[in-house]
């Protein structure tokens, strides 16, 4: 590649991936340099300048023509656009409550959580933009790496290591399977564009050459469940959620779950439905569509099931974002024209929902002991407001209406039912274990409105966290009255047939 | 001027006021808890006044669009006859309740009063919302408050029942959900009056889907209603929740299920309600006998009329199964006259519990010579509740069974055993009480205050007036009674 093509690319499809590199990149090298004597915080409030130049820049992208540059490796398109935005606002919200993050009798030095919180969310956003199996594993490790370390960075934490440990190792072997997985799709075209892999394979007829592509599918799905903490790669979740720092549970619970979801759609979507399945005029997809449906059911029992007997509050929550990656997979195996619309709204309900209630939860355990459901006990009494905000937040994930979660639901369960064939049964167990966990997120209310208070620690309210606990109670609630804010935008502005070759 | 959505939403002016108040202001947080549900109700006089002027109440806006327009959700807001008495009756029992609660909840007043709204929003918006999604919006909407003013404020085994409540309408309002996001996908509206022509003629969905969802209706309501044996978390919440929660729980939250099974389930899927009439009569029979049989073996009065509710429910349906008009007509009498008796019984039994602190009818007898007012009015309601003449408990009786014995006599002939039965245990759970022996005698005993006599002798007086000039009520059915009737093809 000479210096003129190099030159001749549309470079600027690509300033908000540079502007987080640049703040990151920036961020590093001023860790080593500056005396340890300077608060880190400064860091964190760079950061999140950083991310909200790149959110601009994104936002300016809005109705670009699809657009591709560096050997048609990386892909503008308004799949990418619509979640790369979702996956800036996510990390920015998480920044505001790193910054006012005190973990008990830990180092204060600790400019390293800002920049890798940075690489690890211009990983995902390279995730978002790429088509080409390369760019997309590489930003899946850039993401993955800087989450490893990003668990550990309590140091002196038995749980905060156990963490890294069980993280590493599930990683390791989830992304073995992943690579192994696209090691065949690779093995029959011959290439690793994905417009050149949808072109090939099309082609491909002989009959046995389906049972290879279905193994590939199955084994790239497996390995990416990790990502999302699906049936079967769901046991780290519980551990690391609740040994990593508050602020990187958020992160992995949100933004890393949102980049496991494009990058399953990205490549399942460009490969499978142009592939001939088992019956007569049927994809591939189509074909094996009944897999992924069990796992989602699966995934929806196993999360809000075993969430019931859970006492430790982010334990608990680990379960319950299991369960809504179970959710949010239902509109990819009914496969309806609303399934673009349904995940993407539900990601961004789930955004709001989950990382208002992670700043809650680190509001509350920072200065605590213990991170039992009962430090909840009598808050209404103590801090009405928090309580009041938390009670938005539950009911929100428990799906009752006048919340964004309800309308994310509804339109979960409408694309369900409207796909030919109906969902049926995934919508009943959708439902079924939605009225389930109405159990563990009516408890923790419970323990807000019906207990005596107990502990008398003090709640600190710092700046970043507030703003993000304020933003996501209030985004929650619009969203759930008057959803078309939202939902106009996504139709009118992103045309998703593009994504598509 | 949109004076529905200026109903529903009223109870908001007083959620805002109580919430700049500070909880030590007892005396303002009652005051302003009571104003707070009187508003709704001069409102819903306003509306009773419109729709009798003629006035056009419906209103409908674009509110949500799924897919670019594929799925449209609008804010369709509308009443008919049924729909405007169940309005009043929710607004009377609230106002009424309300002050109940002032002078019972002595601790967390103002919380309790502003789940208390928010529980008066959502009931005021079952009962006007025009399309099935805001019907299950305001639906679902009430199931939060009322777990918590089970849970915080009710008695002794407060949290299960809050939790029993809590699951068996969740699974109640899933299967709803469910059945009508399918008929959205399939039929591509849930405006009601739309589903009515797509659902009575056409081939838009399949015979077996139209049975499907009625099936589903029926599940879905028969927990609210409820019809047996779906039952058991209802008689969890009436002896376990705080008093004027009952009578709000009693008196209308249980006819949502009436109201639901009546518009829907036999305005929407007419034909097939036709088709499964018999085994709703059935139904309604062990309802009304069973409810009855175990209301007479209680030992607890809460339990008594608990039990009560549920053989009354079963009028309900038995005047539904009947498909015809007195019958439809007597199952509308019976959920707004049940929806009165039931919410003066339970104050009633407040009044009782709150000098004695029992409610064990082993230990209560001969009340009338402490509180001759109170037992007066306690004989009463359990004379409407058995359904004396002259007392809104009759027309409602009457007219169910009219009915019935035109369809299905000989399942009328067996129901008129449950009459008798229901006499027979309201006479010896409010004859002891008030009359029987002295049992024990109470320390401070002091007749009905003032503060509880209104909302009685008002609650008595409709019961009355209902009884002996029905007309009023049937007056303002009329045009909804007939296009139930045209539905059916009666």
């Amino acid at each position: 590649m000479d210096m003129d093509t190099l030159l001749s690319y549309e470079w600027s499809i690509m300033a908000p991936e540079f502007t987080i590199l640049l703040v990151a990149t920036a961020l590093s090298l001023i860790d080593l340099f500056v005396s340890k004597n300077v608060d880190r915080k400064l860091f964190g409030w760079f950061g999140i300048a950083g991310i909200a130049i790149a959110l601009i820049f994104s936002f300016s992208q809005i109705g670009h023509e699809p657009a591709m540059i560096l050997a048609n490796t990386y892909r503008l398109d308004a799949f990418s656009l619509s979640f790369k935005i979702l996956l800036l606002t996510g990390s920015l919200l998480v920044l505001l409550m790193g910054v006012s993050f005190e973990a008990r009798g830990e180092l204060t030095y600790r400019g390293e959580f800002y920049y890798l919180l940075l690489t690890g969310l211009l990983g995902a956003m390279m995730m978002a933009s790429s088509a080409d199996l390369i760019t997309l594993f590489v930003g899946l490790e850039l993401l993955t790496i800087s989450s490893y370390i990003l668990a550990g960075t309590r140091k002196k934490s038995r749980y905060s290591n156990e963490a890294a440990m069980k993280y590493v190792i599930n990683g390791g072997i989830s992304t073995a399977f992943t690579l192994f997985g696209m090691s065949y799709i690779y093995g029959l075209t011959g290439s690793t564009n994905l417009a050149d892999i949808s072109r090939e394979i099309s082609n491909i007829t002989p009959a046995n050459v389906q049972v290879l592509l279905s193994i590939a599918f199955i084994l790239t799905f497996v390995g990416l469940a990790f990502k999302i903490s699906t049936v079967p790669f769901q046991m780290w979740a519980p551990d690391v959620y609740q040994g990593a720092p508050t602020p990187v549970t958020a992160f992995l619970s949100v933004v890393s779950k949102t980049a496991g979801f494009i990058i399953i759609i990205r490549v399942l979507i460009s490969i499978f439905p142009f592939t001939q399945g088992f019956e007569e005029n049927t994809s591939l997809l189509h074909s094996l569509m009944i897999f992924l449906s069990v796992l989602a059911g699966m995934t929806m029992i196993v999360g809000n099931t075993i969430a019931l007997k859970q006492r430790n509050i982010k334990r608990l929550f680990a379960y319950s974002s299991i369960a809504h990656a179970g959710y949010l997979l239902v509109p990819f195996v009914a496969f309806s024209e609303l399934m673009f619309e349904s995940m993407w709204f539900y990601l961004v309900a789930y955004l709001l929902m989950n990382i208002g209630a992670f700043a809650i939860i680190q509001v509350m355990t920072e200065h605590s002991d213990s991170e039992d459901v009962s430090i909840f006990a009598g808050l209404y009494y103590r801090r009405p407001w928090i309580a009041i905000m938390m009670t938005v937040f539950l009911l929100s994930l428990a799906g009752i209406p006048g919340t964004a979660g309800f309308i994310g639901k509804l339109n979960i369960f409408i694309g369900a039912l409207f796909s030919d064939p109906s969902r049926y049964i995934l919508a009943v167990v959708m439902i079924g274990t939605t009225v389930i966990s109405y159990f563990y997120y009516f408890g923790i209310m419970a323990q807000m409105f019906m207990r005596p208070a107990g502990s008398a620690a003090q709640v600190r309210l710092p700046v970043g966290v507030t703003i993000t606990m304020v933003f996501c109670a209030a985004g929650t609630i619009t969203l759930g009255l008057f959803p078309g804010l939202v939902l106009e935008f996504f139709q009118t502005q992103f045309n998703f047939a593009e994504m598509f070759y | 001027m949109d004076w529905l959505t200026i109903l529903i939403f009223s109870p908001l002016i007083g959620i805002l006021l109580l919430s700049l108040l500070q909880a030590e202001q007892k005396v303002t947080i009652s005051l302003t808890g009571i104003l707070a549900t009187v508003l709704p109700l001069l409102l819903s006089l306003v509306v009773y006044a419109q729709f009798h002027g003629g006035g056009d109440l419906a209103i409908s806006h674009q509110w949500i669009s799924f897919g670019n327009g594929l799925f449209q959700i609008n804010y369709e807001l509308g009443i008919d006859g049924f729909s405007l008495l169940l309005l009043l009756l929710a607004t009377i029992v609230s106002a009424l309740s309300a002050s109940v609660a002032a002078a019972q909840i002595k601790q967390g007043l103002k919380a309790f009063f502003l789940w208390f709204l928010i529980l008066e929003i959502g009931m005021l918006g079952v009962f006007t919302a025009e399309n099935l999604i805001l019907f299950f919006i305001f639906f679902e909407i009430t199931l939060v408050p009322m777990f918590f003013l089970i849970g915080r404020w009710g008695f002794v085994e407060r949290e299960k029942a809050a939790y029993s409540f809590l699951i068996y309408n969740g699974l109640g309002s899933a299967v709803l959900l469910i059945l009508f996001a399918a008929i959205f996908a399939k039929t591509g509206t849930t405006n009601i009056e739309e589903l009515k022509t797509i659902m009575g003629s056409g081939d838009a969905v399949s015979e077996e889907f139209r049975f499907g969802s009625l099936l589903a209706l029926l599940i879905a309501f028969g927990v609210k209603l409820p019809i047996v044996p779906l039952h058991t978390w209802m008689v969890r919440v009436h002896v376990h929740a705080p008093i004027a929660v009952v009578m709000i729980h009693a008196g209308i939250l249980l006819k949502i299920g009436a109201y639901g099974l009546i518009n829907f389930g036999i305005g929407i899927f007419g034909d097939q309600f036709a088709k499964v009439a018999p085994f709703m009569a059935v139904l309604g029979l062990v309802n009304l006998l069973y409810g009855a049989f175990l209301a007479f073996v209680q030992n607890e009065l809460k339990s008594v009329f608990a039990y009560s509710s549920v053989s009354h429910m079963g009028i309900v349906l038995l005047g539904v199964a009947a498909m015809n008009e007195a019958g439809i007509q007597g199952a509308i009498f019976q959920t707004l006259s049940h929806g009165l008796i039931a919410a003066l019984l339970f104050l009633l039994v407040g009044v009782i519990y709150e000098r004695t602190h029992t409610t064990k009818l082993r230990s209560l007898g001969g009340l009338a010579k402490g509180m001759p007012l109170a037992a007066g009015f306690f004989l009463a309601a359990g004379m409407a509740s058995l359904g004396l003449p002259g007392m809104s408990g009759f027309v409602s009786e009457f007219m169910a069974f009219l009915g019935l014995f035109e369809s299905m006599p000989w399942l009328a002939a067996i129901g008129t055993l449950g009459i008798i039965m229901t006499a027979v245990y309201i006479l010896r759970a409010v004859l002891g009480v008030t009359y029987g022996k002295t049992v024990k005698s109470f320390a401070g005993m002091y007749d009905l205050t003032r503060r509880e006599m209104i909302p009685a002798a008002a609650l008595l007086a409709l019961i009355v007036l209902i009884g002996i000039y029905p007309n009023f009520i049937t007056h303002t059915l009329q045009f909804a009674l007939e296009s139930i009737m045209l539905g059916i093809g009666g």
